[in-house]
């Protein structure tokens, strides 16, 4: 059994890994917490739905069209809302992204209504892969767990080693200085939102076939994509992702062994002890800022 | 004739504060440039204004026959106009190799998507790599820098730290240069020093240099010509010995 819930905990912490990462990816470059993340990725999944509904596009075609969906939303969202915003503070950005998710929610709300809908991805829920005395892995385990693999590497390797990475890097460490230096940080800055959106968006295709689609369906993986940030620390790449598969083995393991109904606030239990013994997370560092 | 850089008539206001007034000054091709003043006369502001960061009420600027007002900092930068700063504006979290690396970033290959400067070690080095590590190791011989290469900028001291920004504003290969008061917080050794680079950075790079500054021992030592604002406004311009003789320069500063 526990092996069984060991590997549920890791599929479903590599979704909060996903949501974590795209939170992380516009903090660490504004420091702007983007609470919109969540719908942003229900809308995207949507579009996808369409594509491979109504369009009647092949999956992957369909998958590749939500994605640029996804990267053309967070621009919008960059450039349209955050961008023209005069002398703002962190509560000015706090208003204009939940201002974002509540258009955004209204929007799928007025469009799509708030009926359950199936989104069938070529990956299985009932088609079994390994069957190891009882540990079952299924076919989609496998495929979110592959596709939030392949995604966190491409993520890493992009960041790490193109010009666009160090240039990203650049700006969040100092915007002044990053557009003295030849660096665009302006557009750098709604990259980073349009990235963080598509990451957001897989995050979002890989909850829907476990869950299902409606409006509503991303607000519990943000606050545990929020929650996993919290806990590997926000501004840690890899924090994050531990973060993520740490949070989705505690919340599996607690559910099974200790309470069901409240497996779901173990999250926030998590957040409080964080912030009280290591407010900068697990892996994050702590800067402070010289005056 | 078009020459090198010319500000015309530029004004810029805050509300109601007229921190520049129709302000205007040529610099010739390899001069040493100086603007001296007392605090709030709207020297940094003049710098600001020049690449970008902020829009003047008036006025034009031109660099090399080219508009600069309306153009965004990044943009000014590609034009060879490169900047260090009161107060530090470096890249606090990375190493002296890699703040100095990123004053290269506008030479590196155009496309944003390009793989940059910083391949893995076991594919071996790009030789657009190995190019731009070989100019910012020049930087770092030239402004004696190594023994910081590779520490993290915000655990140097703060006279090592000007200088690092001094190098990356280097490493753009600009042809003017804005140094806002280098000297401020440097000993007098570091201060002695200084003198040399700029003055080298003017002969041997041959990089256009104004200059913001409050030692007026070190601004006498290099300048060619003088700028001296008060208000906002001008009150001279000319020789080192025409400003500082000048009777409102003299008042402006003791009275």
């Amino acid at each position: 059994m526990l092996s069984q819930l060991l590997i549920g905990g890791i599929v479903v912490g590599s979704v909060y890994a996903l949501m974590g990462l795209a939170m992380s990816i516009t903090y660490k470059a504004s420091e702007i917490a983007n609470f919109a993340q969540g719908e942003m990725a229900m809308i995207s999944t949507y579009v996808t739905f369409v594509l491979l509904g109504a369009a009647g596009w092949p999956f992957w075609l369909a998958f590749i069209g939500a994605l640029v969906f996804a990267f053309l939303l967070g621009v919008i969202l960059e450039f349209v809302f955050i961008r023209r915003a005069k002398e703002p503070n962190a509560l000015n950005f706090i208003i204009i992204t939940i201002g974002f998710q509540l258009l955004l929610y209204g929007l799928a709300g007025w469009k799509w209504g708030s009926d359950q809908r199936r989104l069938d991805l070529p990956f299985s829920e009932q088609e079994i892969l390994f069957d190891m005395g009882g540990v079952i892995v299924t076919e989609l385990n496998l495929a979110t767990l592959v596709l939030a693999l392949l995604i966190m590497g491409a993520l890493y390797l992009f960041l790490t080693y193109t010009k666009l990475g160090l240039a990203m890097k650049a700006s969040q460490q100092n915007h002044m200085a990053a557009r003295m230096n030849g660096i665009p940080a302006n557009r750098i800055l709604a990259i980073s939102f349009g990235l963080s959106s598509v990451v957001g968006a897989i995050a979002g295709l890989l909850v829907a076939p476990i869950t299902t689609l409606d409006p509503s369906m991303m607000w519990d993986p943000l606050l545990k994509g929020f929650a996993a940030a919290v806990l590997g620390g926000m501004k840690s790449l890899p924090g994050v992702v531990i973060g993520g598969f740490l949070l989705g083995i505690i919340e599996n393991l607690f559910g099974f062994y200790v309470s069901l109904e409240f497996k779901s606030v173990v999250a926030f239990l998590i957040i409080v002890l964080i912030l009280f013994f290591k407010p900068s997370g697990l892996f994050g560092k702590h800067y402070v800022r010289k005056v | 004739m078009s020459s090198f850089f010319t500000i015309q008539h530029l004004s810029k206001s805050f509300g109601g504060v007229k921190a520049v007034q129709n302000l205007s000054f040529t610099v010739n091709k390899g001069e040493i440039f100086s603007i001296i003043g007392p605090n709030g006369a709207g020297k940094s502001t003049v710098f600001n204004c020049i690449n970008g960061l902020y829009k003047p009420t008036g006025g034009s600027i031109s660099f090399q026959g080219e508009a600069l007002i309306g153009k965004r900092p990044d943009q000014i930068s590609r034009l060879g106009i490169a900047r260090t700063f009161q107060n530090l504006e470096l890249f606090a979290h990375m190493s002296t190799m890699d703040n100095i690396l990123l004053g290269r970033h506008l030479h590196m290959k155009s496309s944003l998507f390009a793989i940059a400067a910083r391949c893995h070690p076991r594919m071996g080095p790009s030789k657009e790599e190995i190019a731009h590590r070989g100019r910012v190791e020049e930087i770092i011989d030239f402004l004696d820098l190594q023994a910081a290469r590779n520490t993290f900028v915000s655990a140097l001291p703060y006279g090592q730290q000007k200088i690092v920004e001094l190098g990356r504003a280097l490493a753009t290969e600009p042809q003017l240069l804005l140094l806002d008061e280098p000297a401020a917080g440097l000993n007098q050794e570091e201060r002695e020093e200084l003198v040399f680079w700029i003055k080298d950075i003017r002969d041997q790079f041959g990089i256009t240099v104004i200059l913001i500054e409050h030692n007026m021992q070190l601004v006498t030592q290099i300048s060619d010509r003088l700028l001296a604002l008060n208000f906002g406004q001008k009150l001279v311009e000319g020789s080192v010995e025409e400003v500082i003789n000048h009777p409102e320069v003299i008042r402006a500063y003791l009275g």
